[in-house]
């Protein structure tokens, strides 16, 4: 059973993955747009308000019932950054047919309620109810505020907003309080009904059913699409260079401070910088990993990212505060030694099996397969992670090192403990 | 060895145990590119007074959890690295009652599993690295410190149980890890790491005998005593009522917990943990009168949710989320709660509802990671986890008020806060 991707209208795409290992179906329907701070809010807000209701289902009440009656199916709402795209949309996942007591049919149903719910929403006058936008908005403010909560991930968006301050690239898949606090129901009506319009669209289905069937199925669903003038997903913009790195602290009241550092990859070897990356802090095998953490005791956590569509490397840590200088250098000293190819005989092999052992593991997962084909489609790529697997398979030493070196400090974030007045 | 198949959910589980007492349970997936492995031990954070040669012994809070990062090291260095060259990550956690050490992979399985068995089996620590990991686990108690999630659910458990050793951190403190020495862990490491305190199992793409003679061939010929251990008498009722604490976090966060009757080992305690899930989602789920009410007030948001625990001598049942008001939320559970009692539940809403739980519990059986651990925790409570579809049919509604007239009372309720700082 083949993996396909069909157009089946104007700007809407059905990737359809046959699978009968799994005791789910996942169904998703996401529309890729452009990350951009004014807008950022608005459409993490969009998907939120159409999940509260849909002309035949016009509260929570009647669309848990349903639901319900769906054998729990559950049909969550999302809101993901991809690259410098925004996706929007929703992933149901439900109890695939062999496993549905007396031989009913969930795709049908499921995929049905998929398409009220972004295209028939439950409206007043020409606009969403205010009830439902206001509720959600105090919803997404709170998500916005609440990021602080999870210091780990509040300190990895500020380094990201400090380092690609004014790119699309350092704007929140959530946006910003200021935007979000000026979404009316007015305004938001008029973005959706652009939205629906114009955004592609991209369809995702895994599951036991053949492809005639899904692809029937979603163009009943979806028969009330209106499509015009769609644009494609944008592609990011490279990272401006920066002559010299820029220091930002911030204090709070936590008793674990956290070390961000954001590096520019010059070179554009991908596969040999996504193990260049592993050797270095991605895996619990990574230098970062076995000698900040496990050999000095400087950190509880300490791991990279490689960025791939934006040509970026973050490192994320929790130290005490006083290693702050210790732990700096540590990290330095660590990437210079993947540049200068300091690796034991079982470095290279271990970062390697690590990448093909997770490229062979996506297909094992149905919201690992879609969030991987999405990444894919709204980032304008066409690997399959075999595909993938097999550049990180030739990809040899030499190209590691060469591209590593290449990867420039660019941005330093540090959050730490108020001083407190005893 | 036993195969047994399941036809409710479409799996097969073979068992066998070892002569030295080891119970193995594997669960093949010929589809998948992945196998995982779950290798467990029975003692956790609570396991803390145990009865070793006839006499009672006290060990320090979180040595359970200290001995579980111990346990990577090896007399050649760090098994973390073996693994590394074959690409798998292996990894490990330590609950209230069990510690558990994985990994998954795609290739070299057998081989891996070789690895993890025999690093787990055999101990070695010296004073110098015993010491050294007082710093990594010192700083990962300072991180979970300033997690609210961690915090708010720590003190409502501190205030819900006066003796039992679930109140104390999986992790210890700064201070309690001080006195964990080399000799301690090899202590703690003979009474509880003996192959018959102890369950292998795997989910994946494997060949059963296989396994079985592996396991055979890498661990101990003899089990060891069954270990007495002490929980403490504890009382009925809630030992506090009300508990709170002020945090660094943008709006006020709760749990409202209910000390529940526990129930002894064999399918009582799969019955009780099935009726208090489904009590759950009556009472405090998404499409449940109490909920759709609170949401549509603004008195909760999505972030509310509902949960019942199990552990060696007790039960437990919580929910909780942000709220602006939480006093008002635990009065309204009170309320429905007596509402359910007086009329009790509406028949057709109970059949709704349990057609989605059952949904639910099939569709968590796509993890390899659920099956494991819910086949392992069965195995220590004398329990088949696969038969919950026979069990689950027969719970009636009587069942679901006479649990929630016995057990969601004021006397046995905390509520557990988190405020902003002001």
């Amino acid at each position: 059973m083949e993996k396909t991707r069909t157009k089946l209208a104007d700007g809407v795409f059905l990737t359809c993955l046959p699978a009968r290992k799994f005791k789910t179906s996942l169904l998703s329907a996401q529309f890729v747009t452009p990350l951009q701070e004014d807008t950022a809010a608005v459409w993490a807000l969009l998907p939120a308000v159409l999940r509260r209701g849909t002309v035949r289902f016009p509260d929570m009440r009647s669309l848990s019932q349903e639901l319900d009656q769906l054998y729990g199916a559950e049909i969550d709402y999302t809101v993901r950054k991809k690259g410098e795209s925004q996706c929007v949309g929703f992933v149901a996942s439900f109890l695939d047919d062999a496993l549905v007591p007396g031989g009913e049919r969930l795709l049908e149903p499921v995929a049905s309620l998929l398409g009220e719910l972004i295209c028939a929403p439950v409206t007043r006058n020409g606009r969403f109810l205010p009830a439902y936008v206001e509720g959600e908005r105090d919803n997404l403010l709170d998500a916005i505020r609440g990021i602080v909560n999870d210091k780990r991930e509040y300190a990895d968006l500020r380094l990201l907003q400090e380092m690609c301050a004014g790119e699309a690239y350092g704007v929140s898949r959530f946006g910003d309080e200021k935007h979000a606090a000026k979404i009316s129901p007015q305004k938001l009506y008029a973005h959706y009904a652009e939205l629906l319009s114009t955004a592609q669209l991209e369809l995702f289905y895994s599951g036991s059913a053949d492809f005639e069937r899904v692809r029937q199925t979603l163009l009943d669903a979806f028969s009330t699409l209106p499509r015009e003038s769609v644009r494609p997903p944008v592609l990011p913009r490279p990272h401006p260079p920066r002559s010299e790195p820029r220091v930002v602290t911030e204090e709070m009241d936590v008793s674990q401070g956290k070390l961000g550092m954001g590096f520019v990859c010059e070179s554009d070897d991908f596969s040999a910088l996504l193990l260049g990356n592993t050797l270095f802090g991605g895996s619990s095998n990574s230098k970062l990993f076995l000698n900040v953490r496990e050999k000095l005791s400087l950190c509880y956590y300490a791991s990279s990212r490689y960025h791939r569509q934006k040509g970026l490397i973050t490192v994320s840590s929790g130290i005490e505060f006083e290693n702050y200088q210790r732990a700096y250098d540590e990290i330095m000293a660590q990437l210079c030694a993947v540049r200068e190819g300091r690796l034991d005989g079982w470095e290279l092999e271990g970062a390697r099996s690590t990448l093909l052992n997770a490229y062979a593991a996506i297909g094992d997962s149905q919201s690992g397969l879609e969030n991987f084909y999405l990444g894919q489609a709204a980032t304008g790529q066409e690997e399959a992670p075999e595909d993938l697997a097999a550049a990180v398979e030739s990809t040899d030493a030499e190209r590691i090192f060469r591209a590593m070196e290449s990867v420039k400090l660019d941005t330093v974030y540090f959050l730490k403990g108020r001083e407190r007045a005893e | 060895m036993k195969e047994t198949f399941y036809d409710r959910i479409g799996e097969s589980v073979w068992r066998e145990t070892l002569p030295n007492g080891l119970q193995i349970c594997i669960v093949p997936k010929p589809e998948h590119a992945r196998s995982y492995a779950f290798f467990a031990t029975r003692y956790g954070g609570m396991d803390v007074r145990f009865q070793k040669d006839g006499a009672w012994l006290d060990t320090p809070p979180g040595i359970a959890h200290y001995l579980e990062h111990k346990m990577f090291d090896t007399k050649e260095g760090n098994a973390l690295q073996e693994l590394a060259k074959n690409g798998a990550e292996p990894n490990a956690f330590t609950s209230n009652a069990m510690t558990g050490y994985y990994f998954d992979s795609t290739s070299h399985f057998e081989e891996n599993l070789k690895i993890l068995l025999s690093f787990v089996s055999v101990p070695y620590f010296t004073d110098e690295s015993v010491a050294k990991e007082q710093g990594i686990i010192g700083q990962e108690i300072r991180m979970i410190e300033d997690n609210p999630d961690w915090q708010i659910y720590t003190r409502m458990m501190q205030a819900l149980y006066e003796k039992n050793p679930a109140r104390i951190s999986v992790a210890g403190s700064v201070e309690s890890i001080r006195e964990i020495t080399a000799q301690t862990l090899y202590d703690c490491h003979r009474a509880f790491y003996t192959p018959s305190n102890m369950i292998l199992t795997v989910v994946g793409n494997v060949d059963p005998i296989h396994i079985v003679d592996l396991a055979r061939s890498v661990l101990p010929r003899e089990g060891g005593p069954a270990i007495p251990r002490d929980y403490g008498e504890e009382p009925p009722n809630a030992a506090e009522h009300e508990t709170s604490a002020r945090m660094e976090v943008s709006i006020p966060q709760f749990l409202a917990g209910y000390k529940c009757r526990p129930a002894r080992d064999g399918e009582e305690y799969l019955r009780l943990q099935l009726l208090g899930d489904l009590t759950c989602d009556l009472l405090l789920g998404e499409s449940s009168p109490l909920y759709l009410r609170l949401y549509d007030e603004g008195l909760i948001n999505g972030s509310f949710s509902g949960s019942f625990e199990m552990m060696p001598g007790i039960a437990y049942l919580y929910a909780g989320g942000d709220s602006k008001d939480a006093r008002k939320v635990t009065e309204e559970i009170q309320k429905e709660c007596a509402r359910i009692v007086r009329e009790g539940l509406d028949e057709p809403y109970f059949r709704r509802v349990c057609r989605a739980s059952y949904g639910c519990m099939l569709r968590d059986l796509n993890s390899f990671e659920n099956i494991a651990v819910s086949l392992t925790e069965g195995y220590f409570h004398g329990f088949d986890a696969y038969r919950f579809p026979r069990i689950f049919d027969d719970l009636r509604p009587e069942d679901v008020t006479a649990f929630v007239q016995e057990n969601i009372t004021e006397e046995h309720a905390v509520l557990s806060q988190i405020l902003p700082r002001a």
